[in-house]
């Protein structure tokens, strides 16, 4: 139609009318607006979720990636003591050499030899003194050896610490970083897979700091919360849904349920702290401590979605049970509860998924202690990858920021393979129904 | 240890169930039994296992109690002589070098010697009392056994008993929701009681002086006067305000968008997004907090602040340069985009219950959709939307590690966004992080804080609840 | 959507013989209207809506078939049918209410006045504005009952001060029979009257901006015998001033109130002419299996 403002020539102009189009275009105007506040609303929200991913990613990668360095020592029997190969300074040995090398004279006070000491891991010469306690003939050899190179060494060739800086702002100094060129010139110096942030535990030391200590007190506190909190939210679920009558018990029992799954995660920390440590005498800073506290914490959560699973399964089915003489136990568990399992499982598994990024709680009951190499087992202290974050987040040493920022990364990894999973079952419970 | 037991207590209940079954079907042999044999067999093992599990779980639980009672029962003089405080210290420590830890404190002179001696006592007490306690188990178990396998017979109803144990289990496992609750009052309040005998909960509730720190020997408080808690309350409130001032509007335009502009394949883009804004631990909130935002914020203000000094707003110019990475701002601006998702959510769903009849009605008198939201919808959803709005609140007030990342440790009464204030939770977590024994008053004073978070969260879901909840049935 | 068997009996003899009444009046009218190719028997007045071939669908699934139908002004046309048949999406097409639903798709022509109101460059506001439409469960908006029914003159801005929108309202009231039973109590919320009130608050909510048509999806299936009598009445009233649409599934309540009746089945305008001639003399073999009983 191209009689577009077809006016109202046909019809006689009502006064109502002109009077509502005098004002249209104001209020669409308004309508517009109103619509761009919701498009700003959710662009902010977009927003933030980028700069926050967009961050930790830009300040975590670098992580990923380590530099190490590789050199030749020569075991001079005059430093070590053939009869005690462990007791002699084997990082001083390095340095001095490193120093020979690179053809600059040490000060009387081993200033330079310090310097250069810091450049190296003390991983280096740790490693070096196993290998000679090991086997003491290697004493008067030339030996190669490599090792992670020191933590502000390796900030420096991620291009984390500039020479532009004045040299009082910066850990190394001028002199550090030419030997640090004349190193990487020499092709002594080599960046690979930081693979030591995989497979060691936490470290006071940021180049040796890892989180597999972390993932496994995590993954063991999981365990924990998985076995005591899934079926014991699905029997409560199970209980209410299909058993309980309606009375005040249980109505009484519904409205903790509900008030316990919005109690500040905190509040069951002091709770764990109380009951399990103080009282009970649970060893502290356990998995097996953590992982009854994140129980407890996401018990109500795992009720809440079991009950709605339960409840989505169709009537019809409970009674053809039990109109096949199978008893009410037998009809909830041969038949209602199969049924619910997928929207069960997600249910469990997005808790679990809450529960390992769940961080307040678990410092109360005493991880935020310094907890280095892997844990043993369920009752010996351990350590947890968020409480890890926020360990390494307050350290002073700048290379632990790229570390708390990559096991940001790791941590929401997990937490996306999780979420995958359930994504998963419930496509998969999508397709059976 | 635990799994050694756990591994007796499977195969003793195994050993049960075959017992059971096989007696079953002996006893049976020609007639046709109420129940099949599996039910038998269960219903033994459940009579063989229950009892001994029920002995174990209450050794677990209550022996360390008996162990303390039996411990101060025989207490040494020189340990009675203590102050209270110092002797929950010492025995505290007793037990932890019993366990084979280290202790806590140093102890000098003869409660160093005594601290050797107790701990083997204690030892000694704990081990007769896991002696006996296996004993109890055992002979529970076989007492239990014996009794179900006199029963098994052909005309015995195992199935329907079988199903009441069943039951029974369900019902405790619903009964552990309320257990849960019960544990978290019973904590808070013992411990709390304990805070309040020496600060009193006026001094707590209203008092304007925060420094546990100096309170470091028992003695020095209530001289010090370091327990009132107001500038925690007025610091948390300050930072759930500025949560609200960015949560809530984004979040309600957001679920507004989503509910009523929003087509299918926009929801279907959106909707993930704020998914995962939810899913983001708050620890990683608190990294973001801390290390960009902060730092960004600062900078932003130190700027201005230097334009500003020298000139007219010379103060408030060089208020601005001393800004600092921990202000509230930050925190709770931080806090605020983590609580966005959980506002639109819940937003949505409320304006979603609202009947399509009112959309209709208001759009058929030739509305904007616009005007439909705000005249129809919004007023219709408005209890629902303050509802929501109170659960996010409390939310908000019960956060812990944004805050404790992000904001600060100075507790001062301001309602200035750009000062450093303390909260609540961030305060509950600094004064149980430290290496200090737990019945200081600095370990007792963040339960009466816990105590008090924990009320005022209720109170609020309660409410929100229940005004929520009656919003839902006027639409039903 | 069951039918009331009830509301057949109250009010039917004097009723009955008021349309004839009426019928016979206008039957001079019949004669003059300005009818269209298309005879559709039994206009009582002057052409105010024209459909031309209107389909539409929902997705892919098409609802309604090329229905052509002329609508009288000054009259009560009513549309019946069994459920689904297509009836209530018509009306949804006059005042563009299937604009609010996505999947929805309207093809054809409708004119109102000689304007086409489907074209895309006619504001949805403004017709609006123009075709007031009453829904089958009673809807005011949780405001107070000036709140309703200021609603429209405050949005559209038709009131220029406070005592003109006070007269609107209550001259609104009036009209549809409410302001003696509400005059009191203007602001007590609209929720908190009877079914039947409620009907008539928003039918004056409808009126209160002067509308040209207005629009009644089934008013009274949610409402008690003696409610719907009374609506009824109102609709009779309300014939002088406005072109009236009702559906209905009451051919009871058809036969009160219509002067035309057009029936509709499985998406297709079967028949339409004078209520009377449908209800005692259809032409199509359907309409008489429905209006028998024989299915719906």
């Amino acid at each position: 139609m191209t009689d577009a403002a077809l006016p109202p020539a046909v019809a006689p102009a009502r006064p109502a009318t002109a009077a509502i189009q005098k004002r249209l275009k104001a209020r669409y105007a308004r309508e517009k607006r109103f619509r761009a506040y919701g498009l700003i609303a959710i662009g902010i929200a977009v927003l933030f979720l980028a700069v926050l991913l967009g961050s930790i990613v830009k300040q975590g990668y670098s992580a990923f990636y380590t530099h190490a360095v590789t050199a030749e020592v020569y075991l001079d029997p005059a430093v070590i003591d053939a009869s005690n190969p462990g007791g002699a300074n084997y990082d001083q040995l390095i340095a001095s050499q490193q120093l020979a090398e690179l053809g600059v004279a040490d000060d009387e006070r081993g200033t330079r030899s310090t310097a250069m000491r810091a450049l190296f891991s003390p991983d280096a010469g740790f490693g070096l003194r196993e290998r000679v306690i090991e086997d003491p003939s290697l004493i008067g050899q030339t030996i190669e050896f490599t090792a992670p190179i020191g933590d502000d060494a390796d900030l420096y060739f991620k291009d984390d610490i500039s020479r532009d800086t004045p040299q009082a702002q910066r850990r190394l100094s001028d002199e550090q970083l030419a030997w640090l060129d004349r190193m990487e010139q020499s092709g002594a110096v080599t960046s690979g897979f930081n693979s030591d942030f995989f497979t060691r535990g936490d470290s006071t030391q940021p180049e040796l700091a890892g989180v597999l200590g972390a993932v496994i007190g995590s993954a063991l506190m999981l365990l924990v919360t998985g076995l005591l909190a899934i079926p014991i939210g699905v029997g409560a679920a199970v209980y209410l849904e299909e058993f309980a009558r309606k009375n005040r018990i249980t109505a009484f029992i519904e409205v903790n349920i509900n008030n316990l799954a919005a109690v500040p995660s905190i509040v069951y920390g002091l709770l764990g702290l109380a009951v399990f440590i103080n009282w009970m005498h649970l060893p502290r800073a356990s998995p097996l401590v953590g992982g009854l506290v994140l129980a407890l914490m996401s018990l109500p959560t795992i009720i809440i979605a079991t009950r709605s699973a339960l409840k989505a399964v169709p009537p019809s089915i409970r009674e053809a049970a039990l109109a096949m003489g199978a008893s009410r136990t037998q009809s909830v568990f041969h038949h209602v509860l199969p049924l619910a399992m997928p929207g069960v499982m997600t249910g469990a598994i997005l808790a679990m998924a809450h529960a390992l990024g769940e961080t307040a709680p678990l410092l109360l009951i005493g991880m935020v202690s310094f907890t280095p190499g892997i844990p043993e087992g369920l009752t010996s202290p351990s350590g947890a990858l968020p409480v890890l974050v926020y360990i390494w987040e307050n350290a002073s040493e700048r290379a632990f920021h790229e570390r708390t920022a990559a096991a940001i990364l790791v941590l929401l990894a997990f937490m996306i393979v999780m979420n995958l999973v359930a994504i998963v079952l419930r496509r998969r419970f999508e397709r059976r129904w | 240890m635990i799994l050694l037991v756990l591994i007796l207590l499977i195969g003793f209940s195994a050993a049960a169930y075959w017992a059971g079954r096989r007696l079953a079907r002996r006893r049976a042999a020609g007639t046709r039994a109420h129940s099949s044999l599996g039910y038998h067999g269960a219903y033994v093992l459940l009579w063989a296992a229950i009892p001994a599990l029920v002995v174990l779980i209450l050794m677990a639980v209550f022996s360390t109690g008996i162990q303390y009672q039996l411990l101060l029962a025989d207490a040494p003089e020189a340990i009675r002589a203590l102050d209270p405080m110092r002797q929950g210290a010492f025995w505290y420590d007793v037990l932890t070098v019993a366990d084979g830890g280290t202790p806590q404190q140093i102890w000098a002179g003869p409660q160093a010697e005594l601290l050797q001696s107790e701990a083997q006592r204690a030892a000694r007490i704990g081990g007769l009392m896991t002696l006996g306690g296996a004993v109890a188990a055992v002979l529970a178990g076989l007492i239990g056994l014996g009794l179900a396998l006199r029963r098994v017979a052909p005309q015995f109803r195992a199935r329907n008993r079988v199903e009441g144990w069943i039951a029974a289990f369900l019902f405790v496992c619903s009964a552990i929701a309320i257990l849960t609750t019960l544990g978290i009052i019973a904590s808070l309040l013992f411990e709390s009681l304990r805070f309040f005998q020496s600060v009193s909960p006026l001094e707590f509730l209203f008092g304007t002086q925060w420094s546990p720190q100096i309170a470091i020997r028992a003695d020095q408080v209530g001289q010090t006067g370091g327990f009132g808690a107001a500038p925690l309350f007025v610091g948390t409130f300050l930072i759930m305000m500025i949560a609200m001032l960015v949560a809530g509007p984004i979040g309600l335009f957001s679920a507004i968008y989503l509910s009523e502009y929003a087509g299918p394949r926009q929801r279907a883009i959106i909707k993930p997004v704020l998914e995962i804004l939810a899913g983001v631990p708050t620890v990683v909130y608190g990294f973001f907090a801390a290390l960009t935002v902060g730092p960004a914020l600062r900078g932003f203000f130190n700027g201005v602040g230097a334009q500003l000094a020298g000139g007219p707003l010379d103060s408030l110019g060089q208020y601005l340069m001393l800004v600092q990475n921990q202000m509230a701002l930050v925190a709770g601006g931080v806090m605020g985009i983590m609580l966005i998702p959980f506002v639109s959510s819940l937003s949505d769903d409320i304006i979603n219950a609202v009947p399509q009849s009112l959309r209709d009605g208001s759009y058929a008198m030739g509305a904007t959709k616009s005007e439909t939201v705000k005249r129809v919808l919004l007023p219709a959803a408005l209890p629902g939307i303050a509802g929501a709005f109170l659960l996010a609140v409390s939310r908000a007030i019960g956060e812990t590690m944004i805050v404790t990342m992000a904001a600060g440790l100075a507790a001062r009464m301001t309602l200035n966004p750009l000062d450093t204030v303390t909260t609540v939770t961030v305060q509950i977590v600094t004064l149980l992080t430290g290496d200090q024994e737990f019945n200081s008053p600095k370990t007792l004073a963040a339960f009466g804080l816990g105590l008090t978070l924990f009320i005022v969260t209720l109170g609020l879901n309660i409410i929100a609840q229940q005004i929520v909840q009656r919003y839902r049935e006027q639409y039903d | 959507m069951t039918m009331n068997p009830d509301l057949v009996a109250p009010s039917r003899e004097p009723r009955q013989g008021d349309v004839s009444a009426l019928d016979t009046d206008r039957n001079p009218g019949h004669a003059e209207a300005p009818v269209p190719t298309v005879v559709h028997p039994g206009l009582t007045g002057p052409i105010k809506i024209k459909a031309e071939d209107v389909s539409v669908f929902y997705g892919q699934k098409q609802a309604l078939f090329d229905v052509s139908l002329d609508i009288a002004d000054k009259a009560v046309t009513a549309f019946i049918g069994p459920s689904g048949c297509g009836k209530s999406t018509f009306l949804r097409c006059i005042n563009r209410m299937n604009d609010t639903i996505p999947s929805a798709r309207v093809v054809g022509k409708i004119t109102i006045d000689g304007q086409d109101i489907t074209d895309r460059s006619i504001d949805p506001v403004l017709l609006r504005a123009r075709v007031g439409m009453v829904f089958q469960k009673p809807n005011p908006f949780p405001k107070s009952i000036f709140e309703n029914v200021a609603y429209g003159p405050k949005i559209h801005g038709l009131t220029a001060n406070k005592t003109e929108l006070a007269d609107r309202v209550e001259h609104s009231l009036k009209r549809a029979g409410l302001w003696k039973e509400v005059a009191d109590r203007l602001e007590s919320p609209g929720t908190g009257l009877s079914g039947g009130q409620q009907q008539r608050l928003v039918i004056a909510r409808a009126i209160a901006v002067e509308p040209e048509v207005i629009l009644m999806d089934e008013p009274c299936s949610a409402l008690d015998p003696i409610a719907t009598a009374r609506i009824e009445e109102l609709i009779d009233e309300l014939r002088e001033e406005y072109c009236i649409v009702i559906v209905t599934h009451s051919m009871a309540q058809a036969a009160r109130v219509s002067q035309r009746t057009a029936f509709f089945h499985l998406g297709q305008l079967i028949e339409v002419g004078p209520t009377e001639d449908i209800f005692q003399n259809p032409r199509e073999r359907r309409t008489l299996d429905y209006i028998t009983g024989r299915f719906g």
